[in-house]
């Protein structure tokens, strides 16, 4: 019999020309919990969102019950039967449950919609499945678990046949994780297809039948989830990485320069992203941040920068407490930062090259005249021209908008201007995300450049080999906490910092202190 | 070194020429002598030295209008508060033109910046109000612009009334609260100097101090500015107020230089077209100069036209309304556009 | 102090209120439509301004009121329509094209008038007609209440309709859970096969049918003539009135009466001999004064950053 769901030599290539999917294939059988699971960037959303219609493959063929379809929208694909469970709730706040369930396909008499109808409807899906939901109550007033639970009645109310979770788990309670288990192993035997997203090992084996994994857009492996163990699948998926030798420290780390005690930070929504780290940086060494993306470095980082309030704790750069300082504050304390947003944070993309470079320093007397206010325009224009040069900047002129430059050459510009700063501490996240490789090269020899000549670094990235090529000691966030720190990284490989990273261990407390 | 986006200036020749027609097609719609009207629309300020000259008078507050609204656009903000703010800033310059002893020269100056700080007052309300309550400043600008324009009318009405005019207008200004002319008969007075140096100087001030390199970054990329440790929330109040002083020194210089008295009973319009001469600008002041002759070179049209054919100024109005919803249609003349970007990305390969 | 309690608590007062409130209430009803359906409509003024004039000048030609209001809500709905047209399709700016239809509005009926009338202040010269004027059946006669309550113009009625019209629109039909669904969470609504683009475009036009009533009421009732620039910011004062408001047609009555009221008082004052011009300017200020607080408390929800992009649909 053809699997339920069955694509084939799927390859997703973007306008940017960075091949996310190459050549993947992915089959599912009907009354199967199919886990896919991958590093972040291994193509597993990208492969989801063609298989649900929201991209368009480069490549390849989907067949849903042995009937060859083209997704061309979501659309298609929830004619095709196919349900999305997004990691963003397609939910309306304000709705009741009964009314979001209902949405796009309302009850009606004439002109009326018809609540109580609504409702009853709601009642009786919940029954049939066993997923019991308050129909009355306003869906943001409900636990994130009840609001999973009503999307994926909003999902079986459209009669899907395959549901596609993505990263169901990282938002949920353990006990509300328990409860989708059940569900969906009760859906399972009911016959619906279930694909799991995630990258969480042990929930992948405890609940999937069959495993994909993927690297680097690559399919490494499918296999019976009973057959492989958790120490089979890490190494599968971060791969027998070809990691450059670390580069050995020839200093030896001086005085502390950036201190955090007990920072607690919350999310914008309130939930608490950042949960009582306490951490230092001394100059000469380069601590790296090792985790997954999502488990609080976005929030860490603004904390550290002045771009966020923390809740609790403190923060001291140089000797200077800056829990509470603006970003020119800090800075002017020593710091500097290359961001991960570059396009939101790092540059302003319809300004010159030039102008993007000062943006810390336009204000010092060596651009500036106190008097009128007016900017020394000649030292602009050498400053500028003279780091387009030696951080190799393509573009004519230093005049040129940085709009105009490619992801690379921005990134450049970033750098520059983040290297020539007047600080001796950096925060660096994610400094070589995206961008080719001689780049990437020159960004790491120049943060082991500014590590020796003394300055404090504090490194995030998602890149396991670039943090143990680095790094001098590594501190492994998880859920926004520190799940272990080690000081000799030599020692390690990627597969034991997987397991950390992944949440598959954690160390004692003594051993997280040595940290601070 | 600026580049010149053909793309852009496409956009906005083509949107005055459709305009042009529209006004064209109402004229001949409406008028009994067609010809003749559209004959002064289109060369009207062209036919007699004085016409030019009125043309320039009209140009220069429009300059003033322009650029204060530019400076607050080139922040990502919005004014629309500039009538208000002209308003203030000449009731302000009729205060200290009668009030303050009359001595030469030193009278004008008094006279602009009394002007000047009106205008600041006005602007700098949507300023803080935006920076500190979040209050958007659309509105505020709006309601600003009514309680400015009833303040100048009491003002006007029970300090400064001439009661001999038999019109609400104030007393005359004494002569050393007029501006210098530069040409005797016709009389072309010197505002537009002050009207070009204030370009200059609004230039310098956006692309050469750290106040309009801050204006200009968190016009650009408010998170970005962010980041790189400017006060976003005091350059969104320095930006309103700064150009509250702008519009509010239009007021003097129209008052001192044309009319020499207060004179006006509803609201003169000026605000908006800074709007639309900063829109047609892209809120560069070296453009600013140019758009703002073409609305004066349409503003001036348009009356001539009215005084000597029966079609009512007032279709300008409706060609400028046009030429804004044209340039600010992203999608308007989009086919050439992205003919055109395809074309660069093959360039750049 | 009598003579203000005297004039402000009497019937002719209470029944002032209700008949200033009523062009500010249907255009903060046109403003709740498009705030719920997560756009606005700037040009609600320019809209009112359009309809008041055609309003005026089809009933002088036709000598029908019906004919009249028919023309105004027309020429309001296809200003609407374009800029529905304008923001949605060609992708203008919706704060920047608002703004312009309000210049074109204002520009237009002063030419159109000039031609039409000769006149480019007042339109005297036509002979425009008023929409009449209900008397209600037994309500009139209640004392003091049947004065208050009846006797208004039959647009003022329909203002009071259309808070029901709107308010069952809103919140009892599958049309109103689209709408808001598309105004809240956009991508929800488009996950579930709602088309945004057409929802916010009824939405624009519904706002544009309101906001014509609004300027109706103004220049074929409240006066019988139209001048230039007659609505005087009261499009703009309803986009307050419903932004203070909040999310019910209701609630959005209640906040056009706050402003209706702070404008009756401006025929008040002047008992008190305060300057005509310095009452004219007392709505603005409740109106700024409005704003400020309403975006104080947005603040201290937890709004930290300044919005660079003024255009969204929140003030």
């Amino acid at each position: 019999m053809d699997p339920y769901i069955l694509m084939r030599n799927i390859t997703k290539v973007y306008p940017n020309g960075i091949a996310a999917i190459k050549g993947v294939d992915f089959s599912v059988e009907k009354g199967e919990i199919h886990g896919l699971i991958g590093e972040n960037g291994a193509g597993k959303t990208t492969l989801m969102k063609i298989l649900f219609g929201m991209e368009r493959p480069t490549a390849g063929t989907i067949s849903v019950a042995g009937q060859t379809v083209k997704m061309t929208s979501p659309h298609t694909a929830i004619k095709m039967k196919l349900g999305m469970v997004q990691q963003h709730f397609m939910l309306v706040p304000t709705f009741t449950v009964a009314e979001n369930l209902v949405l796009g396909m309302e009850p009606k008499q004439g002109i009326t919609f018809l609540l109580q109808r609504a409702i009853e409807l709601t009642e009786d899906l919940s029954r049939q499945y066993g997923l019991p939901v308050p129909p009355r109550a306003i869906t943001s007033d409900l636990s994130v678990g009840l609001q999973q639970r009503v999307e994926i009645l909003k999902i079986l109310l459209r009669k899907a046949e395959c549901l596609i979770f993505d990263e169901p788990t990282s938002v949920l309670t353990p006990l509300e994780t328990k409860e989708l288990f059940c569900a969906m192993q009760r859906l399972a035997t009911e016959g619906k297809v279930i694909i799991f997203i995630t990258h969480k090992l042990r929930e992948v084996k405890e609940i999937a039948d069959r495993i994909t994994i993927l690297r680097n857009g690559k399919r490494v492996a499918v296999c019976k989830a009973a057959d492989v163990s958790e120490q089979d699948i890490t190494r599968m998926m971060v791969g027998e990485a070809k990691i450059p030798a670390p580069v050995k420290r020839t200093t030896v780390s001086g005085p502390s320069v950036l201190s955090v005690r007990g920072l607690t930070c919350q999310r914008k929504d309130g939930h608490i992203a950042v949960c009582n780290l306490s951490f230092d940086v001394a100059a000469g060494e380069i601590l790296a941040i090792a985790g997954i993306m999502g488990n609080g470095q976005t929030e860490l980082v603004e904390a550290l920068t002045g771009l966020y309030p923390c809740l609790t704790g403190t923060i001291t750069v140089n000797g200077e407490d800056v829990s509470t300082a603006s970003p020119r504050r800090i800075r002017l304390c020593g710091l500097s930062h290359i961001p991960a947003d570059r396009m939101g944070r790092g540059i302003a993309a319809p300004g010159s090259i030039t102008d993007n470079l000062i943006i810390d320093r336009y204000f010092k007397a060596e651009f500036s005249r106190h008097s009128i206010f007016g900017l020394r325009k000649k030292q602009i224009r050498q400053h500028g021209e003279i780091l387009r040069q030696r951080f190799n900047i393509k573009a004519p002129t230093a005049m040129m908008p940085v709009q105009l430059l490619s992801g690379g050459n921005m990134q450049r510009v970033v750098i520059a201007r983040e290297f020539t700063a007047a600080a001796n501490l950096m925060i660096a996240d994610q400094p070589t995300q995206g961008i080719d490789i001689a780049s990437t090269l020159d960004v790491r020899q120049r943060l082991l450049d500014d590590r020796n000549a003394g300055k404090a670094i504090l490194l995030i990235s998602a890149d396991l080999s670039e943090i143990l090529q680095l790094a001098d000691r590594i501190v492994v966030l998880y859920n926004g906490e520190i799940t272990a720190h080690f000081s000799t990284p030599a020692e390690i490989t990627t597969e034991e910092l997987g397991y950390y990273m992944l949440g598959a261990a954690q160390q004692a407390g003594p051993e997280i202190e040595q940290a601070a | 070194m600026y580049r010149v986006n053909l793309f852009q200036l496409l956009q906005i020749v083509s949107a005055i020429l459709i305009a042009l027609i529209i006004g064209l097609i109402i004229i001949f719609v409406v008028s009994e002598e067609p010809f003749r009207a559209a004959y002064y629309l289109l060369f009207g300020p062209l036919t007699r030295i004085h016409r030019s000259i009125e043309w320039i008078h009209m140009t220069i507050p429009i300059i003033f209008t322009g650029l204060a609204v530019s400076l607050v656009f080139q922040a990502k903000q919005f004014n629309i508060g500039a009538e208000g703010q002209f308003l203030v800033g000449a009731a302000g310059a009729t205060f200290v033109a009668l009030h303050f002893p009359p001595i030469g020269g030193l009278h004008i100056l008094i006279i602009a910046l009394a002007a000047m700080a009106g205008g600041t007052l006005w602007g700098a309300v949507p300023g803080l109000l935006k920076a500190r309550f979040a209050a958007n400043e659309l509105v505020s600008s709006l309601m600003m612009n009514f309680i400015g324009f009833f303040l100048a009318l009491y003002l006007v009405n029970h300090y400064f009334r001439d009661v001999q005019a038999g019109f609400m207008v104030s007393y005359r200004f004494p002569l050393t609260a007029w501006l210098p002319d530069l040409t005797i008969r016709p009389r072309l007075h010197s505002g537009i100097i002050l009207a070009v140096i204030a370009v200059g100087l609004i230039w310098y001030f956006l692309y050469r101090t750290k106040w309009g390199y801050e204006i200009r970054m968190v016009g650009m990329n408010l998170k970005f500015a962010e980041f790189g440790g400017i006060n976003v929330q005091r350059v969104v109040f320095y930006v309103q107020a700064l150009s509250g002083g702008v519009a509010g020194l239009a007021g003097a210089v129209e008052l001192m230089g044309v009319h020499h008295r207060f004179l006006w009973t509803s609201m003169p319009g000026l605000g908006f077209d800074g709007i639309i001469v900063a829109i047609l600008a892209r809120n560069h002041p070296l453009g600013l100069l140019f758009a703002a002759l073409f609305i004066g070179y349409l503003r001036t049209a348009a009356r001539l036209m009215e005084r000597r054919t029966d079609v009512a100024a007032e279709v300008t109005i409706i060609m400028q309304a046009v030429v804004i919803l044209l340039v600010t249609a992203e999608a308007f003349l989009q086919h050439w556009q992205r003919r055109r970007k395809e074309r660069e990305a093959l360039l750049d390969g | 102090m009598a003579d203000i309690l005297q004039a402000v608590l009497n019937v002719g007062f209470a029944f002032a209120i209700i008949r200033i409130t009523t062009p500010i209430a249907f255009a903060a009803l046109g403003a709740i439509i498009t705030d719920l359906a997560g756009t606005i409509n700037i040009a609600l003024e320019g809209i009112m301004l359009q309809a008041a004039f055609w309003g005026v000048f089809v009933s002088a030609i036709t000598q029908n009121v019906w004919l009249g209001l028919a023309a105004g809500v027309l020429s309001g709905l296809s200003l609407a329509a374009i800029l529905g047209y304008l923001n949605l399709h060609l992708k203008a700016d919706l704060i920047i094209a608002g703004i312009a239809l309000n210049i074109l509005a204002a520009g237009s009926t002063v030419f159109f008038l000039y031609v039409l009338a000769g006149d480019r202040g007042v339109s005297v010269s036509l002979r425009s007609l008023v929409l009449p004027s209900i008397v209600l059946p037994v309500i009139a006669e209640i004392p003091a209440i049947g004065a208050i309550i009846s006797g208004h113009h039959i647009l003022t009625y329909v203002a009071i309709l259309a808070v029901f019209v709107l308010h069952y629109l809103l919140y009892k039909t599958p049309f109103g859970l689209r709408l808001r669904a598309v105004g809240e969470h956009p991508v929800a609504a488009q996950s579930v096969g709602i088309s945004t683009v057409k929802i916010k475009f009824i939405a624009l036009l519904l706002s544009g049918l309101l906001a014509s009533l609004g300027g109706l009421f103004i220049s074929m009732g409240y006066v019988s003539w139209f001048s230039r620039d007659m609505i005087a910011g009261r499009g703009f004062i309803g986009l307050i009135a419903a932004a203070v408001a909040g999310r019910s047609a209701w609630r959005t009555l209640g906040g056009a009466l706050i402003f209706g009221t702070a404008e009756a008082l401006t025929f008040v004052l002047p008992i008190w001999g305060i300057a005509s011009e310095l009452t004219n300017m007392f709505p603005y200020v409740i109106t700024l004064i409005a704003l400020t607080i309403w975006g104080r408390k947005r603040i201290r929800s937890g709004k930290r950053q300044i919005d660079n992009t003024s255009g969204d649909r929140k003030f």
